[in-house]
């Protein structure tokens, strides 16, 4: 008891030293943190996870998906694709308005998608929108968009806040980017780049009230200062990445820890262009002397699942029934020896450093487990924007990678796998298959066909092992115990705070 | 005089120098705004809109047009606009400055009121257990990374005694001097307690040279009372080599301390250079080297007139 007592008046005067108070929470301003911040605020320019999470708090997209990844009504409250799937008309909302009380009319929805369309803008969606042949807007509460042909995965693309709507006058004054007018939850009140946003609710958010009359939102670079920040109650929410610091969450009586697993995922992509993971049979040994599990549990603390390509819970298959997702190093070295490479052979494997931030342990158990079948890794890690540099020009043997996810397969993989992909560069690797497997899923509209489509395709992929898929992880967000209403999702969003309350 | 306007003069020279490093420096790391921008979605790009980007970030020049761009507009006073923050660079760095200031005096002086008397008292104590102990802790002062003792500092803090310092909304010295120092204690700890270590290890031996000196051997055959010896005698010859360390030290802390400044979340320099050079703001990574560099050579400048001041005997510039 004497030394509780000792403990807590120390604890006491050295708060008191320190000019600090201990619990310091406002009951109607949620106190958040994140380790990165925002990059930007063009909705249409940033690609950045932390940037997409602050600009979905401010701007709505058309849709937005669930948990479940269902598309459900943003600024538009129905829609509808024609029968031939060429033609998709939405109904928006009467009641949405931007944040400078003008009403959100289909002429903005018009001048928003002509924006991410002119390739002035630079907006790296556009890649997702170019079926897009014009633009209807019968009347101020419709919009139509005719397109070039059939697009199912537009509806999900659209979902993202890359396809916010912006009002029509900002697009005319070129103030998008350096002024926020959205019309979504909150209003941005300040931005200090790398340190600190101040949020306020917007009153007059179609959505209803918002839980909170603000969100304040700190940059924390380290996250176990953001832990440290949580147990003495000065943030209430917070964004971490590291899964280190994420299971430490659970041990702080005071704290809960929300996880769910994510649509992106850890991946040792080959160079199928770079000999000799040229022959199918080598990029084949490659993934049965992985032991998948091992990786996961010894660089994640086995915070994630096992995936195949496929991460969309609706539509992955069961990993088991992929090629070689079971180790199996004797069939990796006879595969190895069909292909002439019996002795093994040298490469390099380039990762980001920090990014994620297993990505060095992860490196280094596959270095471990290819060992034994002959195969030597050099691991070479780099700062982030020299890894995308090299990333994108294909100036890699190997590399580890954490690429992001969509809602939609088509979405997710047409940059890799089809023959006009973006990023087949980056992928090098040209497949009939591949490609007429997504164009096919890119057309169907019955969701059942879409689904054995889409199981082919993942099948295929993981038999002809350019990349060897890894594992998802989780995304996971920590709050003090009396926050309530915060619903995690695979897309990370944190959409949900908009309802979020704190309980006194 | 002389030296001092001589060495004035060199300032544009070597600024000039500095200026052309840096922009050369951060253009051949690979990537450029736009991957930093867009990260591997950059390859979505059309060659049209990367053009487009280019533009915005004023990287669509060939290099000596971009240089001469920078130049012309530092002779205007103006070190450009910065891409992250949309404002000018020196109003984003003069927004910073003054935390980064605050800092290194701060762990300058926690530094010296630890650092000297712990040298003197070994030097006095030289080859004696307290020796022994103050040598000791100070080993252990350097080679503590300040990353592991600001950890340390925050989860004790945290998890022993439930409280923290208020992170991520600074407090500025002018507007609430007790919530600023309170946020700024621990930090200048972390830095200042490495700091210390250095001072002591060099007072230690040059408080060691000095007594030994035929001067101080005088001294105390004429029956100087030791205090007096030490302090007013052995003292200021001593103090030479510590001013040039805490100079070195305290340029180099003016440039910011990024790890302290990321643990604590502090929006110091180091912190603004380091986001700057992963975001590949130029424009603010290129003003801010030129200015840490101008605060370096103005630190280095100080710490030899400081030289003239502790020994007459030095007189600068002359033959």
């Amino acid at each position: 008891m004497i030394h509780l007592t000792r403990k807590l008046l120390s604890g006491i005067t050295l708060a008191a030293m320190l000019g600090i108070t201990t619990v310091s929470t406002q009951a109607a301003t949620l106190h958040m943190a994140w380790s990165q911040d925002a990059t930007g605020l063009d909705p249409h320019k940033q690609t950045a996870f932390s940037s997409l999470r602050l600009l979905e708090l401010i701007y709505e997209p058309l849709v937005r998906v669930d948990a479940s990844l269902q598309i459900i009504p943003a600024i538009a409250t129905s829609w509808e694709f024609s029968k031939d799937g060429k033609e998709l008309t939405f109904r928006l909302d009467p009641k949405a308005k931007f944040q400078d009380g003008t009403a959100v009319t289909s002429a903005d929805v018009k001048a928003s998608f002509e924006r991410i369309l002119d390739e002035k803008t630079g907006a790296a969606a556009r890649a997702n929108f170019l079926s897009i042949a014009s633009i209807d807007t019968p009347d101020a509460a419709t919009v139509v968009f005719h397109l070039s042909q059939p697009d199912v995965p537009i509806l999900t693309a659209m979902s993202d806040v890359n396809a916010a709507i912006v009002p029509a006058s900002e697009i005319k004054a070129g103030s998008i980017g350096t002024k926020a007018v959205g019309s979504g939850p909150f209003k941005l009140d300040k931005w200090d780049p790398n340190a600190k946003e101040v949020l306020s609710a917007n009153k007059d958010w179609a959505g209803g009230a918002t839980g909170v009359d603000g969100i304040e939102i700190s940059v924390l670079p380290d996250e176990a200062a953001i832990l440290a920040a949580m147990r003495t109650k000065q943030i209430d929410f917070a964004l971490l990445n590291d899964p280190l610091v994420a299971t430490l969450v659970p041990k702080e009586a005071s704290l809960q820890l929300n996880r769910v697993p994510v649509l992106s995922y850890h991946v040792l992509q080959l160079n199928p262009s770079r000999k000799p993971m040229t022959e199918l049979k080598v990029r084949q040994a490659i993934p049965c002397a992985i032991d998948r599990q091992e990786v996961l549990d010894t660089a994640s603390l086995g915070e994630g699942k096992v995936t195949g390509p496929l991460t969309i819970p609706a539509l992955a298959t069961d990993p088991s029934q992929l090629f070689c997702y079971k180790r199996d190093v004797e069939k990796a070295k006879k595969l190895m020896a069909e292909a002439g490479f019996a002795d093994g052979f040298s490469a390099t494997v380039i990762g980001a450093t920090g990014e994620p931030p297993t990505a060095a342990a992860e490196a280094q158990v596959i270095q471990s487990q290819l060992a034994e079948i002959g195969v030597k890794l050099d691991i070479k890690m780099m700062e982030l924007n020299v890894y995308v540099d090299a990333w994108l020009k294909g100036d890699f043997d190997m590399a580890i990678a954490l690429n992001g996810g969509r809602a939609d397969p088509y979405t997710m993989y047409n940059r890799y796998w089809t023959k006009a992909g973006n990023l087949q560069k980056v992928a090098n690797y040209i497949d009939d298959t591949l490609d007429s497997l997504m164009q096919k899923g890119r057309a169907e509209t019955d969701p059942a066909k879409r689904k054995v489509i889409f199981a082919e395709f993942e099948k295929h992929l993981a038999e002809v092992s350019p990349w060897i898929w890894l594992y998802t992880s989780y995304s996971y967000t920590a709050q003090q115990k009396n926050i309530a209403g915060f619903v995690p999702t695979p897309t990370g969003t944190l959409f949900s705070l908009s309802k979020v309350t704190i309980q006194q | 005089m002389n030296y001092l306007m001589r060495r004035l003069a060199a300032f544009p020279l070597v600024l000039l120098g500095v200026s052309i490093l840096v922009f050369v420096a951060i253009r051949m790391v690979p990537g450029d705004s736009i991957t930093a921008m867009l990260g591997t979605e950059a390859g979505l790009l059309t060659p049209a809109q990367r053009d487009s980007l280019a533009a915005y970030f004023g990287i669509d020049q060939p290099w000596f047009v971009q240089y001469w761009r920078w130049i012309s507009g530092i002779l205007h006073g103006n070190l450009g606009i910065s891409v992250t923050y949309g404002r000018p660079v020196l109003d984003v760095i003069l927004e910073r400055f003054p935390l980064t200031l605050e800092l290194a005096v701060l762990s300058m002086i926690i530094a010296l009121i630890v650092g000297l008397p712990a040298g003197i008292f070994a030097a006095t104590h030289n080859e004696k257990p307290s020796d022994l102990g103050v040598r000791v802790v100070a080993m252990i002062g350097q080679s503590t990374p300040s990353f592991v003792l600001g950890l340390l500092i925050i989860y004790t803090l945290s998890a022993g005694f439930g409280v923290l310092p208020a992170m991520g909304e600074f407090a500025p010295l002018w507007q609430d001097p007790l919530r600023n120092l309170g946020q700024l204690i621990l930090p200048a700890i972390t830095l200042g307690f490495a700091f210390a270590a250095s001072v002591t290890r060099i007072s230690r031996s040059a408080m060691l040279d000095v007594l030994s000196d035929d001067y101080v051997r005088t001294a105390r055959s004429k029956g100087a009372p030791a205090r007096s010896v030490i302090w007013r005698h052995a003292l200021p010859n001593a103090l030479i080599p510590v001013v040039t360390l805490s100079g070195i030290e305290f340029g180099y802390l003016l440039g910011g301390a990024v790890i302290v400044e990321q643990i604590y979340a502090l929006p110091g320099l180091g912190r603004m250079v380091l986001d700057a050079i992963l975001q590949r703001d130029y424009a603010l990574v290129q003003g801010s080297v030129l200015f840490i560099a101008l605060n370096f050579m103005i630190v280095n400048l100080l710490v030899d007139l400081a030289y003239v001041a502790l020994d007459p005997r030095i007189r600068l510039g002359e033959q």
